[in-house]
C-alpha cells in the first residue's frame, strides 16, 4: 500500500519537476503591470538566467528563447504571501509563552500540493509564519514556491530573518475550555501578554549585555569564560540589533499601541502588524512607529476580536502612510490573492496602482526583499505570471508563473497532463492493495499527510 | 463624513427629478437607525434611463423600470414613467436582480467563536425538524447590512447540526422581524447525509477525519441512514394517521407529534429536502435515498458533483455549490477542480445554483465565487444566473425573485458596472419595493475613523 501512495505522490512532484526550464523567455506585446513604474501597453518582457533582462517594444531575443504571445495578457510580478503556512507539518510550538527557539525552516514539506495551487494563482514566494499560539512565537523563512525542488532550493536568498508575535485571544488562550486540575498556561490576560513580551526583552537586553561585555573584554582577558548560550534569547537580540523582523499577530487598537510602545521602549520596530483588523483605529500611531501592516480584506466576525475589522481596513491605513499588504493566512485564500487586493479599491477606493502594491511591492517591502521582487524591473528576479485579463477581474485566472525565469506552472501543460494523471490513478485504484476487500486486502482511504493550515480562521484556529 | 453630510451628498447623488410633479426620493431614505427599526416605506419608484439586466431575458440597454408597492410594475426599453413616481436617473447604471445566496446560516450566528450566546446553529441531539431557522433568525445581526449593500438581498439560512438539522428559511435581507423578512418561512429540511468522513455537514459541523477503518465506518453510516429511514416512515405514518382522523372522527385520535409533524410535507415530497453532501458516494447515497424515501432532494454542497453530473441530470436533482472557493478534496484533483464544477454541471444539464455555503460573515463575497466560476469556463451570462435566477428557481421562488420580470418583488440592485465584478459598486438597493440605505456596521465604522489625523 505504502509503495502504492509513493508512487501516486511521485507523479505529482513529476509533474513539476520537469518544470520547463528555459535560458530566455520573451513575452510580447502584453500589457505590463510594472507596480512601480505604471502599467505599460503593448509591451515585451525578457526573462533570462533567472532575472528580468528587459521590458520594452520590439525587443529581441536570442534563438533559442521561448516567445509567448501576450496580446491581450496581462504580466505582473509574482504575488507575494506575507502571512503563510503553507508546506509548514506543524506551526506551533505552543507549550511555552516563549518559544524564539524553534524555526519553520525545520518543518518545510515541499511536497504539499497546496504550494502548486498557489502558484495557479500567480502566488511566488510565501513569508512561512509559526503560529500565533503563543507570545513570542517561533521564527519564520521566507521561500520561493520552487514546488519540485529540495527545500534548500526554496530558501530565498537575502531574505531578512523574522520572527512571529502574537496578542489577544490565541495568546491568552480565550476559546479554550478550562479543564479541572490542569493549570491555564501563562498569560490570560492582555496585561499578561504585554508583561511576557517585556519579561523576555528585559532577559535578552540583560544577555546581550553580558555577550557585549564578554566580546569587549575577552581581548584583553583570556581566562574570560564566555556567557551561556541562550537559544530562546539569541533570536530577540537580533530583534533589538535590528537584524530580525517582527512580525506580530494582532487584533485590537489596545493591544497594538501596547506592542508599539513596547517596541518603542527596548529600542526596536515592529516591521509588520499581522491581520491588525483594528488598525484603522490607530493608524496614525502604526505609521509614527513605522511598523507595516498585513491584513485580511475583509475577513471579520469570526471572533470577538474581529468584531469591529472592517474592509476598509487597508485604505484607511494606506491614507495614513502605512505600508500594508494583504495576506492569505490559508492555503486556500492563498490561490486568489488577486482579488482580495482588488477589494481595496471596492471597499475604500484605493487605486489600481495602490491596491495592486497591496500584493507585490509592499509584502516585498516588508520582509526585506524589495530589491529582488515585488515589481517588474530590470535586474529583480524573474517571478512573473501571465494572467489572461487583468488580475483584478473575477474573471481572470493566470496562464503561466514563473520563478526565476523557470515555469512552474503553465495551465496548458497542466491541462495536457491529465488524461495521463487519470489513466495513472484509474490504473492504481486496480492495484492489488486498493481492491475492495473481497478481492484483496482492506482497503485504506490515503491519508492527507498534513491539513491544510489557516492557523487564525474559524476553521483551523490554533491547536 | 457624518451621518447629515451623507445623507446630503445621498439626495445630490439620486439626482431627482422634480419635474412632471415626481417626487423626491429622498424624503423616503431614513438614517440607518430608523431603517433598522422602521422599514423605509414602499411607493412608486422609477428607474430611467438605465442598462437592465433581466436575467430572465435579453438585456434592455437603456430602459426603465417601474416599481410599484413592492413589485415590479413594469419593465422595458419604452415604459411610462407614472405621475407622482419617485426617479432615479440611471443613467450610466445597470439595474440587476438582487443576489440570492441558497448556501448560509446567515442570521443564526453572530459570532462563532468565544461567544457561544450568539450562536443559534445546531440542536442538541439528531433528529430536529421542528427547529426552524425562521424562530431565530436574528434581524439587527450586523452581517445583514453587512451583506446587503453588496446586492445580495436573500439567503437561505440554514441550521446545522445532527442528521436532521432543521427547516431552512429564505429570506430577504431587510426586516424589523424574522416575520418580515420571510418570504418562505419554512423553505427546505436540512439532512446532513452520513459522511464517510464522520463529523457532520455545516460551518461547525465537526471536523472530517479519514476514518481509521473504514468498514467500520460504512456500517455506522449506514446504522444513521436506517434511522432516519426510521424516522421519515414515522412521519409519513403520523401524517396518514392525522389525515385520516380529520376524514372521520369517530377514529381513535392520534397524539400529537411536533417532530414527526414538522417532517409530513418534506416526507410527501411537498417541499425540498436538503441533503448536505460533498463526496461522490454521498452525493450518490442522497440520491438513492431520496429516491426510496419519495423526497424532493437537493444537494447542498456538491464539492463531487462534477462527478456525478449524469446522475443529477438523468435525476434532476438540483445542486447548491458552496465549494467553489475551497480547496480540492483529494490531493491528486486539478488545481481548478472545484473553480470549474460550476461549468460541468452546466454543460452537463445539471440544475446548479452557487453559494459562498458560509455562516454569514464572507456571504457578501458572493459575486467573486460565481466571478471565479466564469474565470474557469463559465460563461459570464450563466455566472450572473447561477447567484439569481438558478438559486430561485431551485427554492421554487422563481415566481418571485431571480429576475426582473413584472409581477416579481421588487429586489433590485443598481450598480455602476457589471455586477459580479470587485471594482463595481452599489449604488441603490430596494429589497421588497423598499429603497435600502447602503449604511452597514462596516460604513458607520469607517465613516468614524477614516478622519481620524
Amino acid at each position: 500500500m505504502k509503495k502504492i501512495f509513493l508512487i501516486l505522490v511521485l507523479a505529482f512532484v513529476g509533474s513539476v519537476a520537469d518544470a520547463q526550464t528555459s535560458p530566455e523567455t520573451l513575452i510580447k506585446n502584453a500589457t505590463v503591470l510594472t507596480i512601480t513604474h505604471g502599467t505599460l501597453q503593448n509591451t515585451d518582457v525578457l526573462l533570462r538566467d533567472g532575472k528580468i533582462a528587459a521590458i520594452g517594444k520590439n525587443l529581441k531575443a536570442s534563438a533559442n528563447a521561448r516567445v509567448i504571445d501576450g496580446t491581450g495578457k496581462y504580466v505582473m510580478p509574482g504575488i507575494i504571501d506575507c502571512h503563510s503556512h503553507s508546506m509548514l507539518d506543524t506551526i506551533n510550538e505552543g507549550t511555552l509563552s516563549v518559544t524564539s527557539m524553534v524555526h519553520t525552516q525545520d518543518v518545510m514539506n515541499v511536497t504539499d500540493v497546496d504550494l502548486y495551487r498557489e502558484l495557479a494563482g500567480g502566488v511566488t514566494t510565501l513569508n512561512l509564519l509559526h503560529g500565533s499560539a503563543n507570545p513570542i512565537g517561533g521564527l519564520n523563512t521566507v521561500v520561493k514556491i520552487k514546488y519540485g525542488r529540495p527545500a534548500s532550493e526554496f530558501l530565498f536568498p537575502g531574505a531578512m530573518p523574522g520572527i512571529k508575535f502574537a496578542l489577544g485571544e490565541n495568546v491568552k488562550q480565550s476559546s479554550r475550555p478550562n479543564q479541572p486540575g490542569v493549570q491555564r498556561r501563562y498569560p490570560s490576560t492582555r496585561m499578561g501578554v504585554e508583561e511576557t513580551i517585556r519579561d523576555a526583552f528585559a532577559r535578552a537586553r540583560d544577555y546581550k549585555r553580558a555577550w557585549d561585555e564578554y566580546r569587549a573584554n575577552v581581548g584583553k582577558d583570556k581566562n574570560l569564560l564566555p556567557p551561556k548560550r541562550d537559544l530562546q534569547l539569541e533570536p530577540l537580540v537580533e530583534v533589538l540589533e535590528g537584524k530580525r523582523y517582527v512580525h506580530a499577530h494582532c487584533y485590537v487598537a489596545s493591544e497594538i499601541l501596547m506592542l508599539l510602545n513596547l517596541a518603542d521602549e527596548f529600542g526596536f520596530k515592529i516591521k509588520t502588524l499581522q491581520h491588525v483588523l483594528e488598525g484603522y483605529k490607530v493608524a496614525k500611531e502604526i505609521a509614527a512607529h513605522g511598523a507595516g501592516a498585513s491584513i485580511f480584506a475583509d475577513s471579520w466576525g469570526y471572533k470577538i476580536e474581529a468584531y469591529d475589522a472592517i474592509p476598509y481596513d487597508a485604505a484607511i491605513m494606506t491614507r495614513a502612510g502605512v505600508v500594508v499588504s494583504m495576506n492569505s493566512d490559508s492555503d486556500e485564500r492563498a490561490r486568489r490573492l488577486n482579488i482580495e487586493a482588488a477589494k481595496a479599491m471596492h471597499w475604500g477606493d484605493l487605486t489600481e496602482e495602490q491596491a495592486l502594491r497591496l500584493i507585490t511591492i509592499n509584502p516585498a517591502i516588508q520582509l526585506g526583499i524589495q530589491d529582488r521582487v515585488g515589481s517588474l524591473e530590470v535586474g529583480k528576479d524573474a517571478d512573473v505570471a501571465i494572467w489572461n485579463g487583468h488580475p483584478f477581474s473575477v474573471y481572470s485566472r493566470v496562464d503561466t508563473t514563473f520563478v526565476d525565469g523557470t515555469v512552474f506552472f503553465d495551465r496548458q501543460q497542466d491541462l495536457a497532463k491529465r488524461a495521463d494523471l487519470a489513466k495513472e490513478r484509474a490504473a492504481l485504484e486496480q492495484a492489488d492493495p486498493n481492491k475492495p476487500a473481497a478481492q484483496g486486502s482492506s482497503p485504506q482511504a490515503p491519508r492527507r499527510r498534513r491539513p491544510s493550515h489557516e492557523d487564525d480562521t474559524i476553521e483551523g484556529d490554533m491547536p | 463624513m457624518n451621518l447629515l453630510a451623507k445623507l446630503a451628498n445621498l439626495l445630490i447623488a439620486i439626482s431627482i427629478c422634480v419635474i412632471c410633479g415626481q417626487t423626491v426620493l429622498a424624503q423616503q431614505i431614513g438614517s440607518v437607525t430608523a431603517q433598522d427599526g422602521v422599514l423605509p416605506p414602499r411607493g412608486v419608484f422609477a428607474i430611467r434611463n438605465a442598462r437592465i439586466v433581466t436575467v430572465s431575458g435579453p438585456d434592455i440597454d437603456n430602459g426603465t423600470v417601474v416599481i410599484r408597492d413592492g413589485k415590479i410594475e413594469a419593465v422595458g426599453a419604452s415604459v411610462n414613467v407614472p405621475a407622482g413616481a419617485q426617479t432615479i436617473d440611471g443613467r450610466g447604471l445597470s439595474v440587476y436582480p438582487g443576489m440570492i445566496d441558497a448556501g448560509t446560516n446567515m442570521g443564526l450566528v453572530e459570532v462563532p467563536q468565544g461567544a457561544n450566546g450568539t450562536v443559534d446553529l445546531s440542536e442538541v441531539g439528531d433528529f430536529n425538524p421542528n427547529a426552524k431557522a425562521i424562530i431565530a433568525v436574528n434581524p439587527h445581526s450586523a452581517h445583514i447590512a453587512v451583506t446587503r449593500v453588496e446586492g445580495i438581498t436573500n439567503t437561505v439560512t440554514a441550521p446545522a447540526g445532527g442528521l436532521i438539522s432543521g427547516q431552512a428559511a429564505l429570506i430577504n435581507l431587510l426586516g424589523t422581524s424574522p416575520k418580515e423578512m420571510a418570504v418562505v418561512p419554512y423553505a427546505a429540511l436540512v439532512i446532513n447525509y452520513p459522511r464517510v468522513t464522520g463529523g457532520r455537514g455545516g460551518e461547525f459541523g465537526g471536523s472530517q477525519q479519514t476514518p481509521d477503518n473504514l468498514s467500520e465506518r460504512l456500517d455506522a453510516n449506514a446504522r444513521e441512514l436506517d434511522r432516519l429511514r426510521k424516522m421519515l416512515r414515522d412521519a409519513d405514518a403520523y401524517g396518514r394517521a392525522q389525515d385520516a382522523y380529520a376524514k372521520d372522527k369517530s377514529l381513535p385520535r392520534p397524539d400529537r407529534n411536533v417532530v414527526l409533524e414538522a417532517l409530513v410535507p418534506y416526507v410527501r415530497g411537498e417541499q425540498p429536502v436538503m441533503f448536505r453532501a460533498d463526496r461522490e458516494a454521498e452525493i450518490r447515497g442522497a440520491i438513492r435515498f431520496a429516491e426510496e424515501m419519495k423526497l424532493k432532494p437537493i444537494i447542498l454542497g456538491g464539492d463531487d458533483a462534477w462527478k456525478v453530473a449524469s446522475l443529477l441530470k438523468d435525476k434532476n436533482v438540483p445542486v447548491i455549490l458552496t465549494g467553489v472557493f475551497s480547496l480540492p478534496l483529494r490531493e491528486d484533483d486539478s488545481y481548478d477542480t472545484l473553480y470549474e464544477n460550476p461549468a460541468k454541471l452546466q454543460q452537463a444539464g445539471v440544475r446548479f445554483c452557487i453559494s459562498t455555503g458560509d455562516a454569514g460573515a464572507e456571504v457578501r463575497n458572493l459575486p467573486m465565487y460565481a466571478g471565479m466560476a466564469s474565470a474557469y469556463g463559465l460563461s459570464k451570462a450563466e455566472a450572473l444566473k447561477s447567484v439569481t435566477l438558478y438559486p430561485a428557481q431551485i427554492m421554487n421562488v422563481a415566481d418571485r425573485l431571480g429576475s426582473i420580470e413584472a409581477g416579481k418583488m421588487a429586489n433590485l440592485v443598481i450598480t455602476d458596472g457589471d455586477l459580479l465584478e470587485i471594482r463595481t459598486h452599489i449604488r441603490y438597493l430596494f429589497i421588497d419595493g423598499r429603497p435600502v440605505v447602503l449604511t452597514s456596521r462596516h460604513t458607520e465604522l469607517n465613516d468614524a475613523f477614516k478622519n481620524r489625523r
